[in-house]
């Protein structure tokens, strides 16, 4: 069926981290511990804001350029993300505003509460953003954060990654997560990574290298997909009865 | 047996100290980069129905303010039909139902200009309470918080939602605090007795 206005499937909570994960320390007092309460979504959860492409600038999706003064670049590996945005069911999910954030190529967030001696670069600011096209997909140019340590552990660091915020088409959608490089071993060390229970779920935010995509003597690409709850057809879930 | 092949859903992960960097670069000092913070007005001098101010704070398990949380808000307009693409019909086109706003670096504080949303109905048919659709994130917590504010001066008592917690005395945790005309307090907490009911919804 096309008709896919119903409830959304149900969050798999054994797929998602935890409230609690005790070794990120952060978490310990903002988990919830009481039970959520379980409720089958309505019009308020399957409904959502809709971002239309008109709202974006040209460099919004581009993070080399788009903080930089003109004629200059931000220092970097540059890379290019690229992927589409899919619902469980498989399906692209056309109109999807996607928010990204990084630390620069050095590790060092532009922002008043970061405090890692790594320089600012000028030319960075860190964020970005754009809207799926017709089957979902989407792409950002950047360069390739740094790794950098941060106060949990006394020695914990985070592997590179940049940050998704996504929107779908209902509230239930909403999600952030975030993306991180193949072949990295510190993701395998990150209370952040490990607050995900298996490997399985961990291994779908790793974008692997993409030589095909890669655009020679300029910038390597990485594939990204990401999955947002899928919905149920309306046929029979709105058909009265005796009607 | 033949295998399902649905997806699996990405995997939360917490948005971090710097989700303002992605979702409201403006207020974090990031400027140039886009015209305003998506989310910041909700409102215009035509938006149709009562004008509100919807406030709150964040705390963890502690008691202390939470600074670094960012909440999103989802309602409907008036007239009970949610901008965007409710299947229902089209709503009050100068009104976004859609907010966003970071706590306040010293305060922890999150303020909302909106209106006062129409009554939504239940999949049954029933009509839920007029309520607005909550959505936290912030350092610390894995996955965004899924909750709901009903007003202290609407007619809960037969809301579908309301009506079916069990613990009923946990109820009151999903209603505004009136603090003036038009003026309401919704204080979120995390842990405690006073822990705000999530939904897993």
């Amino acid at each position: 069926m096309t008709d896919q206005n119903g409830a959304f499937f149900h969050r798999d909570r054994n797929w998602h981290p935890p409230a609690l994960a005790p070794a990120y320390k952060t978490s310990v007092v903002r988990s919830p511990q009481k039970a959520l309460i379980s409720m089958n979504t309505t019009l308020s959860e399957q409904t959502g804001p809709v971002f239309g492409h008109t709202m974006l600038g040209a460099l919004d999706n581009d993070l080399i350029l788009n903080y930089a003064a003109d004629g200059e670049m931000a220092i970097g590996q540059r890379i290019i993300v690229h992927g589409r945005v899919l619902d469980q069911n498989g399906r692209g999910v056309p109109g999807a505003l996607l928010e990204f954030w990084q630390a620069n190529a050095g590790g060092r967030y532009r922002h008043k509460k970061e405090g890692y001696l790594a320089p600012l670069d000028p030319n960075f600011g860190g964020c970005g953003r754009t809207v799926t096209d017709e089957n979902g997909g989407f792409s950002l140019r950047t360069v390739k954060p740094g790794a950098y340590p941060w106060p949990n552990g006394v020695n914990d660091w985070r592997p590179a990654h940049i940050h998704f915020s996504v929107f779908g088409q209902g509230f239930a959608q909403r999600l952030i997560t975030q993306m991180y490089f193949e072949g990295d071993p510190l993701i395998w060390k990150c209370p952040i990574v490990q607050s995900i229970p298996s490997r399985a779920a961990v291994e779908q935010l790793i974008a692997p290298l993409d030589m095909d995509n890669t655009v020679p003597m300029d910038a390597r690409a990485y594939k990204f997909d990401i999955v947002l709850r899928g919905r149920r057809s309306t046929l029979f879930e709105n058909r009265m009865e005796g009607t | 047996m033949q295998e399902l092949t649905q997806l699996k859903e990405s995997p939360s992960q917490t948005a971090g100290p710097y989700v303002h960097i992605g979702c409201v670069p403006n207020f974090c000092d990031i400027t140039g980069v886009y015209p305003e913070d998506l989310g910041a007005q909700m409102v215009n001098a035509y938006t149709k129905g009562e004008r509100i101010t919807l406030k709150g704070t964040v705390f963890d398990g502690t008691g202390t303010a939470i600074k670094d949380a960012m909440v999103e808000i989802w309602q409907a307009d008036a007239d009970g039909i949610y901008p965007g693409n409710d299947p229902r019909g089209v709503a009050d086109p100068n009104f976004t139902g859609w907010g966003r706003k970071a706590g306040d670096y010293d305060t922890g504080e999150w303020v909302f200009h909106t209106i006062r949303p129409g009554a939504v109905p239940f999949p049954d048919g029933r009509m839920m309470a007029p309520h607005i659709s909550l959505w936290i994130v912030a350092r610390g917590i894995n996955i965004g918080l899924n909750t709901r504010m009903y007003f202290p001066d609407s007619d809960n008592s037969a809301d579908p939602l309301l009506t079916r917690i069990e613990h009923q005395n946990r109820v009151a945790t999903l209603i505004a605090e009136k603090e003036a005309d038009g003026v309401y307090r919704f204080d979120i907490y995390l842990q405690g007795e006073k822990e705000t009911v999530f939904l897993d919804v």
